[in-house]
């Protein structure tokens, strides 16, 4: 093991390479309730060159590579199931190129989103893309490999996975590839007409190669900013509520959310619209045509819009969303687990009904919502369960709260989002069979030595 | 757009780039060391001590009833190490000098009026203030060359003080900074029974280090007596100054412990901006989301942090120089020497010029 230490030495500098025991302590674990690993390294590259390298050291010598970004996914994804080096990406953290009449930009695999958001909000102001309601740490590689979603995910094509223009990536074998117009043209613009090889390595939890640099997709950033909360009592109207607001395309970010604090939200359920405009003009005629979508409601006294001090506003319309931060830490001792699941818009009422039985079964305090991705072609469902990591009871409490949130909405026709271990497996048992062989035998082309993320999307243990 | 979040601007996260360097990493493996999953040695003394206290992660962490304690936590641990004897090979000569010879420069009380020498300065006899210099006033090049900036400027303000001249002993921020909370209420506790015995009422500090302790801390710790910085006391007054026109483009640098630790922004800017036709340009990070140049928590006087491109002092002079600045304007001895030098380590000479406030202001006389 000295020689591949000696190695890793020679190839990133020895002040990136960490075996010291509080690296390996740190590396081996997330916030969630998923058991920690150990790995043998830890790596912090700044080149696309030395990750190649690395991977082909990997590869020599049998040793599993997990790739990091901010290593927040909250379910162990990036936790060393089987020890080796976990790379830390966050060194590669350039941002190349901003193409202001195409609308894209292309980043290093370890530019993390406040950076990105930071970068475009001083030199390209008209420009934004779109924020996971994740601490800005959170990377833009990690974030579209696990088909992140955010605050643009309704008005502007879907899942952040659907805005990359295009990859860089270094296979299990060591070859550098380039996936989209970039791999024949020196332009970062879209995947299409090519073949879709970015698929290849988005939703695989690194189990498939590192991706080294993203080409992801701008949107125009309008200098007006609003949010409407409009409030309903019965559950089951929610999927028709934002079935009307979205598809008045007046909105640019729709959510959903109930939580039994404060006391006067508990009961109702809330939809939040957020909607964007160049002038107080076109603000007026948008809320007008989002309020007059659910007029109905309105007629009945089923339902109504919230008034909103300006202050709440400001929180409201903060990308990312600090307060679920703030839930994550409201049991103190720094445990928190997010569970998402991708769904229908009509599966929300028996997502919510599932979340109210799982917490009340669990003990678990939680909080509960969705956003609206695509033209409410699909919704990510979250619970949200926070829970004091001293506390062996309660932890074993949110790791059933876990499994059965993982259960259900594959019962209600969902799918669990970023799953840790145990969740993939549940997929890959009801997932047709045919799709699983053809899994793995893209694994075995790719992975032939079996390095990359070892543990995760597999069958078998 | 501020950059919001802490490890973006932590310096030593900036350096060293592993999660152990962040609070978060810090804060976890504290727990660690503390439930026995790891040992404490060479690499957690090295992870806790970069850490310069410059409160960015408070700042910016999102969670409210522990972000406030962040620093006062990795300073108690620091501490701990302190009591078991593992501290790095420079933080422990640091704080033997300050045992020793109650200065990091290891120099006698007899030089602590030298920086005083040829101005004519009163020492302290009932004026409305006591003008502290500290350390940094009393022995460092530049720190010695704004300290009688400062003392000329007040006087030009009108400002009635004396200074302590020898009699001055250390005001103990930066070593309580460094862990040793023992050693830093000893020195707190020798200066302020010679303040009380003198009789004085109002402190202005050379140093925001200087005035963070003795505002914070002192009143519990005995001490009869407000404190301000002296761009507080001068921007009250900066109309006396009458200061001339220039066509100057100035950028300022907020230091950690006038800013983050005592909510000070505008008095530093009110006086640049009361110089006609002076361009004041903001960096990017500034104000709450400032990034630190690196001399808090002892780094200044051990180099723990270690150097190079990612060095937070270079990091900033490079962000300096991105505004178009001619000068980079500082308010602490401290942020100036770690500044100046690192304009020279980037080759940045010819493009920006780093000058202490008082400095500035007075040659725009």
């Amino acid at each position: 093991m000295n020689d591949i230490h000696d190695e890793l030495v020679r190839i990133v500098g020895a002040a990136y390479v960490s075996r010291a025991g509080e690296e390996l302590y740190l590396y081996g674990r997330d916030q969630g309730v998923q058991p920690p690993g150990r790995p043998d390294y830890v790596v912090l590259p700044a080149t696309t060159e030395e990750v190649r390298r690395i991977v082909l050291l990997a590869g020599e010598n049998g040793v599993p590579v997990v790739p990091m970004g901010g290593g927040l996914v909250l379910s162990g994804l990036t936790v060393p199931l089987k020890g080796g080096i976990v790379l830390d990406m966050k060194r590669m953290n350039r941002i190349l190129e901003v193409n202001e009449l195409s609308h894209y930009c292309v980043v290093e695999a370890g530019t993390t989103q406040g950076a990105l958001q930071a970068y475009l909000a001083r030199r390209h102001p008209a420009l934004k893309h779109s924020v996971p309601d994740a601490p800005p740490v959170a990377t833009i590689a990690g974030n579209v490999a696990i088909h992140g979603s955010g605050h643009l995910s309704q008005s502007e094509g879907g899942f952040h996975s659907e805005m990359v223009t295009g990859l860089e990536v270094v296979l299990p074998t060591g070859e550098v590839c380039r996936l989209g117009s970039c791999s024949t043209v020196d332009k970062w613009f879209s995947r299409a007409p090519l073949p879709d090889l970015a698929g290849l390595f988005l939703g695989w939890n690194g189990t498939t190669g590192v991706i080294t640099k993203v080409g992801m997709k701008l949107f125009p950033s309008f200098p007006l900013k609003d949010v409407l909360m409009f409030m309903t009592e019965d559950i089951d109207a929610v999927p028709e509520v934002i079935s009307r607001i979205v598809s008045t395309e007046m909105g640019e970010d729709i959510t959903f959310f109930v939580t039994p604090k404060p006391a006067y939200f508990d009961g109702f359920q809330m939809t939040n619209v957020h909607i964007v405009a160049r002038t107080p003009r076109e603000m007026k005629l948008r809320q007008a045509l989002v309020r007059e979508s659910v007029q109905p409601y309105l007629d009945r006294k089923e339902a109504g819009f919230l008034p909103l001090p300006a202050h709440m506003k400001v929180n409201l319309l903060a990308a990312p969303q600090k307060s679920l931060s703030e839930f994550a830490d409201i049991r103190k001792g720094g445990g928190f687990e997010y569970v998402g699941s991708i769904m229908p818009v009509e599966s929300i009422p028996g997502a919510y009904r599932a979340g109210l039985g799982i917490a009340a079964r669990n003990g678990v305090t939680y909080s509960m919502g969705a956003r609206v991705v695509g033209r409410g072609h699909a919704v990510m469902f979250y619970y949200a369960f926070p829970f004091n990591r001293a506390d062996e009871a309660e932890l074993q409490s949110v790791r059933h709260a876990l499994e059965a949130a993982n259960r259900a909405a594959l019962d209600l026709g969902g799918i669990p989002w970023k799953t840790e271990v145990a969740g993939q497996r549940m997929i890959l048992a009801r997932m047709d069979p045919a799709t699983v062989a053809l899994m793995e035998r893209l694994r075995a082309l790719l992975d032939p030595n079996g390095i990359m993320n070892p543990g995760n999307w597999e069958v078998a243990p | 757009m501020p950059l919001n979040y802490a490890d973006f601007n932590c310096p030593s996260y900036l350096q060293y780039r592993f999660e152990s360097f962040t609070a978060g990493g810090r804060m976890w493996l504290i727990r660690a060391w503390q439930q026995g999953e790891i040992k404490a040695g060479e690499r957690l003394a090295q992870i806790l001590f970069t850490c310069v206290t410059c409160k960015n992660c408070v700042q910016t962490c999102a969670m409210p009833g522990i972000r406030e304690q962040l620093v006062d936590i990795f300073m108690a641990a620091k501490g701990e190490l302190v009591e078991q004897g593992l501290v790095p090979p420079s933080i422990r000569d640091y704080l033997k000098a300050m045992q020793t010879h109650g200065n990091p420069y290891k120099r006698p009380d007899a030089e602590r009026a030298r920086w005083a020498e040829g101005l004519d300065l009163p020492r302290y006899s009932g004026q409305a203030y006591l003008f502290y210099v500290g350390d940094e006033g009393a022995f460092d090049e530049l720190g010695i060359g704004m300290a009688r900036s400062v003392a000329r400027l007040l006087g030009q303000a009108g400002v009635d003080f004396g200074i302590l001249g020898e009699a001055e002993t250390s005001d103990g921020n930066d070593v309580r900074a460094a862990g040793e909370e023992g050693l830093a209420r000893a020195l707190a506790e020798t200066l302020t029974a010679k303040l009380n015995d003198l009789g004085v009422k109002k402190v202005v500090t050379l140093s925001p280090h200087a005035f963070n302790i003795m505002k914070t801390d002192y009143p519990a710790w005995g001490g009869a007596f407000a404190v301000e910085h002296w761009t507080q006391v001068v921007a009250r007054r900066v109309r006396a100054l009458a200061p001339a026109e220039t066509a100057l483009k100035v950028a300022f640098h907020d230091p950690c412990y006038l800013g983050r630790w005592q909510g000070e922004y505008e008095a530093p800017r009110a006086l640049l901006r009361a110089v006609p036709g002076l361009t004041l340009l903001e960096m990017p990070r500034n104000r709450q989301n400032a990034l630190c140049c690196g001399g808090g928590g002892g780094n200044f006087f051990t180099d723990i942090l270690g150097h190079g491109g990612d060095q937070a002092a270079r990091v900033r002079v490079r962000e300096a120089a991105e505004t178009g600045a001619a000068v980079l304007a500082v308010a602490c001895p401290l942020c100036l020497k770690m500044l100046d030098d690192a304009v020279k380590a980037e080759g940045l000479d010819d493009r920006l010029a780093v000058r202490d406030l008082a400095t500035l202001l007075l040659a725009m006389r």
